[in-house]
């Protein structure tokens, strides 16, 4: 047996990727691709009267302008093709429901003349009344049950008697946490490439999940999913909004069919602002009782999100605190917001991320409320089981990221008062939090394929979103087949491969590698049974899927996040000096690679805790931040030291084949709240509005 | 971005004579970026970048800077740091090193603002489309001005550098058809009244040539301040440039400008004469940046610019004055 597997090799796409050499969705050579520039809605709400496309279409090199008066009916219209599918706008009506839908295409023979052309095409439309503000449309508030990943859950779920509980309290802390509307952004923005041949349709698009692609794709154009094939070798980051596919990609594919020719769509980077979802704006209102010795008594979590009009989408905020911590009375949920917005969607860990910052900005008020350290107050009421449905945890190993976490922070050292802690004019502070997320896992496959050479190719219609998909899976591969990693070759992003879940959630690498190990399993046994090597090449598929065992058990990754800010006490600039994350995720197939994924949850972190704010013009319905210098993340002077730091290994045959946790997400996870409580720790403020900007500090 | 006419010129007055109707390109980190919006949309664009006005010297008592001298060479330049830091800082604290390393001296005394509105063709602003209203004015205010705006317009001046020229005393010198003529920094940029689209008191043939900062003992001490939502590449929320001589703890000579907050670089001479004389003390300096701010007109999201280039302020006279907390 090979130990390719823990290995530390580096991105086996890496090379391709910093040589140009990676081809991304937008970069295929097709011949005849024409370039098409959305034209997007400049009123938050109304109804199109006409479309003037005559000066657009004077300009040299414009082949069409599609707008909802001529484009192709969709044979199967714009309707989801499924429940987890999302509502698109296709230029089949003349309703503008958020500022910035698409509301026709410019399409030309460069992208510039395009762009021009798109800039040239004049919007008359009669404007109606619409709110972008959360406060306006309170009353009509809903709870709305939660599919995501883990699966269905209930919108609200309470355990014991939380009012009685509140009231008899020693001690009691009640708050309201918010966090803004927030993009993602990732650097390479949505594209899609549709080429048509016959009544067969090829699509390069720049997606987590191509399989979700092809079936919107099949619906829309009413043709069977083998006529649809989508193509994903490479996605410049995805973070939750590549997850669905939007309205540019049904744009794209319509395109190419009415103009007969290949059709390329890449959104701008203010197109990235609306169309293509963000985390919807939360407000978390928290209800926390204690005895004076720490032991929590009572915790209500309740959060409000907002969505479309026309679309559903939750972002989950209080299932956190569903399983951080022991407690007989917990009382979650959840409501919904309608707004004349675009559909929110998936931002880095939805629901975990926004909730963990109320929640662990919460227990550190009572911490503070109590007088006791932090940390103690979370190991006082470490959960053993999972507090509100009573499971026990498939592995669960925390305590130690506590521990581990405290000894390389030197947490010991810190003053537990917020106190003015001076270090060259500025204040200094310390805060932590409890970091968490589900372990997800689906089903997938994969197949492995010896050729007589020796060499294996393994492939899985999954995506690497920038994780290191490629390198891990072969490493699984290597392992699994007990030959060398550099004879392993992995290919992924068709969808004439072998199904693989699309890549959220955390659940890529717990999947699919869990079918990797399957295929390779299955390949062996039929290698052992030919007794010689192979002189055609053999190949052998692998499936997996949940089995009812798991629904027995609670399954989680935990972690514990800690981080050190400066502030100016005057000018109220805050610097995160120091962040040290400790996760416990399972089985870690790549070291250096986890490093990177970590660390790039807690720096979006810094992000959400300082910088992140998808603003709202609430005259105009509109995000006013639509460009990166506007959109704030954190700059490299704003990332100072981040010290990932996970357990090796985390033994946990429970929760999928693979022992995989999935680690995409939990790093960003408690990361907000901790450098929140380290303000509070270094100037006496509790910010419970997040960004945590200068003025604020004022 | 529309099609337009690309013309280089070799000699400044070749630049000159071709002006009229052009745009001047120098290192196009503004005026490139606003074309590919297509918020400036020039018929003509005429490259000025192999002029020969990239010089910095010191002459006749003052620093000489071309205008096409990069941010970064001033930035660098050994006695800018030396003889005038705040304007080295200032630069330093703008844009990225990209930028910074493309980007030149003329085109930042001709930064447009980054008012959200005027980059968005789809709201109304009266600077990119005279007459047709301002969608900011009521609107999101985080990052506008509190000082010099008018009905039309409340767009903040972007520029770093500027904030620093201003409390240096600059001028810049221009070239037109009939002549080179030198204005005062403060003169260059005009408030926005009811013509917001009128930004600088330039004919449409002059090119700025270069930039004199007169050098002398309060230069030498003068320092800049910014604050921003984060540690590098953002806009100011508020900047000051500040510059005070005060032996024995007295106010001989102070001057400072502040950024972030005007409709151009805001500088308040009475503020600075009332200190002379006076203790170069926190309390002074509070209540001459409180001067400042007079007049100061707050908008729904920047009430607290106020206070805090207030605080910038203080914190920048301190620092110059060499004044413990």
């Amino acid at each position: 047996m090979s130990q390719d597997i823990d290995k530390p090799y580096p991105r086996a796409d890496g090379r391709a990727k910093v040589t140009g050499q990676a081809r991304y969705s937008y970069e295929w050579p097709i011949a005849g691709v024409a370039y098409g520039v959305l034209v997007t809605s400049p009123i938050a709400k109304g109804r199109i009267l006409s479309i003037d496309a005559k000066e657009a279409e004077k300009e040299p090199g414009v082949i069409a302008v599609l707008t909802p008066a001529n484009a192709m009916k969709l044979p199967g219209g714009a309707r989801p093709a499924d429940g987890g599918d999302r509502v698109v706008q296709v230029l089949q009506d003349d309703r503008i429901l958020y500022s910035n839908q698409p509301v026709a295409l410019a399409v030309a023979d460069t992208f510039e003349r395009a762009f021009h052309a798109a800039a040239r095409v004049q919007v008359r439309a009669q404007p109606e009344a619409f709110t972008v503000r959360l406060d306006d449309e309170l009353r009509a508030a809903f709870p709305h049950d939660i599919r995501n990943s883990a699966g269905l859950q209930p919108a609200d779920q309470s355990r014991g008697d939380v009012d009685s509980a509140l009231l008899q309290a020693d001690h009691r802390i009640e708050a309201e946490y918010g966090t803004p509307p927030e993009t993602h952004n990732p650097l390479e923005p949505h594209a899609t490439l549709a080429v048509w041949n016959g009544d067969h349709l090829t699509v390069y698009d720049a997606t987590q999940g191509i399989f979700g692609v092809r079936k919107k794709l099949a619906h829309a154009f009413a043709v069977p999913p083998e006529q649809v094939r989508v193509i994903t070798k490479f996605v410049g980051g995805g973070f939750g909004c590549k997850g669905s596919a939007w309205s540019h990609v049904v744009i794209a594919a319509l395109a190419a069919k009415q103009l007969g020719r290949p059709v390329k769509i890449a959104l701008t980077r203010p197109q990235m602002f609306g169309m293509v979802g963000g985390r919807p704006i939360t407000r978390q209102r928290i209800s926390a009782a204690a005895t004076k010795e720490g032991r929590l008594t009572a915790l209500r979590h309740q959060s409000l999100s907002s969505t479309s009009r026309f679309d559903d989408f939750i972002e989950p905020a209080a299932l956190v605190s569903r399983h951080q911590y022991k407690c007989d009375h917990i009382q979650t949920l959840h409501r919904l917001v309608r707004l004349d917005i675009g559909t929110p969607t998936y931002m880095r860990a939805p629901g975990e991320s926004s909730g963990s910052f109320a929640l662990e900005s919460a227990i550190d008020e009572l911490a503070h409320e109590l007088g006791i350290d932090p940390v103690e107050l979370r190991l006082r009421n470490y959960a053993e089981v999972d507090p509100t449905e009573g499971k026990p945890f498939s592995s669960k190993s925390l305590r130690r990221c506590y521990e581990l976490g405290m000894e390389r922070f030197g947490w010991q050292k810190r003053s537990r008062r917020p106190e003015l802690a001076l270090r060259a004019g500025k204040l200094v502070g310390t805060g932590m939090a409890t970091a968490g997320y589900p372990a997800n896992f689906t089903k997938a496959s994969a197949l492995a394929r010896m050729n007589p050479d020796g060499t294996v190719v393994v492939q899985s219609g999954a995506v690497d979103l920038g994780g290191g998909t490629y390198t891990v899976m072969a490493q699984v591969a290597a392992d699994a087949l007990g030959i060398p990693y550099d004879r392993v070759r992995f290919d992924l992003g068709d969808t004439q491969m072998p199904e693989a879940p699309r890549s959220g959630g955390s659940i890529t690498a717990a999947s699919v590698a869990s079918a990797v190990e399957a295929a390779c399993r299955n390949l062996r046994q039929k290698l052992d049974a030919l007794g010689t090597l192979p002189t055609a090449p053999v190949e052998a598929l692998g499936e997996v899927a949940p089995q009812e065992d798991r629904k027995k058990y609670a399954l989680h990754s935990f972690g514990a996040q800690f981080a050190e800010v400066e502030v100016d006490p005057e000018l109220g600039m805050v610097r995160v000096v120091r962040m040290v994350g400790v996760f416990a995720a399972g089985r870690i197939l790549n070291a250096r690679l986890a490093r990177s994924q970590f660390m790039g949850g807690m720096i979006w972190g810094i992000g959400m805790a300082l910088h992140e704010h998808a603003v709202y013009d609430e005259n105009l319905g509109r995000i006013v931040t639509r460009d990166l210098a506007d959109y704030h993340v954190p700059a490299h002077k704003d990332v100072v030291s981040i010290e990932p730091v996970f357990l090796p290994v985390e033994k946990d045959e429970i929760v999928d084949p693979a022992g995989v946790k999935g680690i995409g997400e939990i790093g960003i996870t408690g990361a907000a709240a901790a450098i929140a409580n380290a303000v509070f720790n270094a100037t006496g403020k509790r910010v419970r509005s997040l960004p945590i900007t200068p003025d604020k500090l004022l | 971005m529309r099609l337009f006419t690309f013309q280089r010129a070799a000699e400044v007055s070749e630049a000159i004579a071709a002006a009229p109707g052009a745009a001047f390109l120098a290192g196009g980190t503004n005026l490139v970026d606003l074309m590919k919006i297509e918020v400036l949309n020039p018929e003509r664009v005429l490259d000025i970048s192999r002029l020969q006005l990239r010089e910095i010297a010191v002459r006749d008592g003052g620093l000489q800077i071309g205008a096409l001298a990069s941010n970064t060479a001033v930035a660098e330049h050994e006695e800018v740091r030396r003889r005038a830091p705040a304007l080295s800082e200032a630069l330093l604290s703008g844009a990225s090193p990209q930028l910074r390393n493309s980007a030149t001296v003329g085109g930042n005394l001709m930064q447009r603002t980054r008012c959200a509105y005027y980059r968005d063709l789809a709201t109304r602003c009266n600077k990119r489309q005279p007459g047709t209203g301002c969608d900011a004015i009521g609107g999101w205010t985080r990052m506008h001005a509190i000082l010099g705006t008018s009905e039309s317009c409340i767009a903040a001046h972007p520029s770093d550098m500027c904030v620093a020229l201003y409390a240096l005393d600059a001028a810049v010198r221009v070239r037109g058809p009939s002549g080179e003529r030198e204005l005062p920094v403060s003169d260059l940029h005009l408030l926005p009244g009811d013509h917001p689209e009128m930004e600088f008191a330039l004919g449409p043939s002059d090119l700025i040539v270069s930039v004199r900062v007169p050098l002398n003992d309060l230069a030498a001490r003068s320092r800049y301040v910014k604050v921003r939502d984060r540690q590098s590449y953002a806009f100011a929320l508020a900047s000051c440039a500040a510059a005070v001589q005060a032996p024995g703890g007295v106010v001989r000579l102070a001057r400072f400008a502040l950024g972030g907050v005007g409709t151009k670089p805001w500088r308040v001479p009475q503020a600075e004469s009332w200190m002379q004389g006076r203790p170069a003390s926190r309390e002074t300096f509070t209540r001459a940046a409180e001067m400042a701010l007079q007049g100061a007109r707050p908008h729904r999201d920047n009430a607290f610019k106020v206070e805090l280039a207030k605080r910038t302020a203080v914190r920048a006279l301190m620092l110059s004055a060499g004044a413990q907390a």
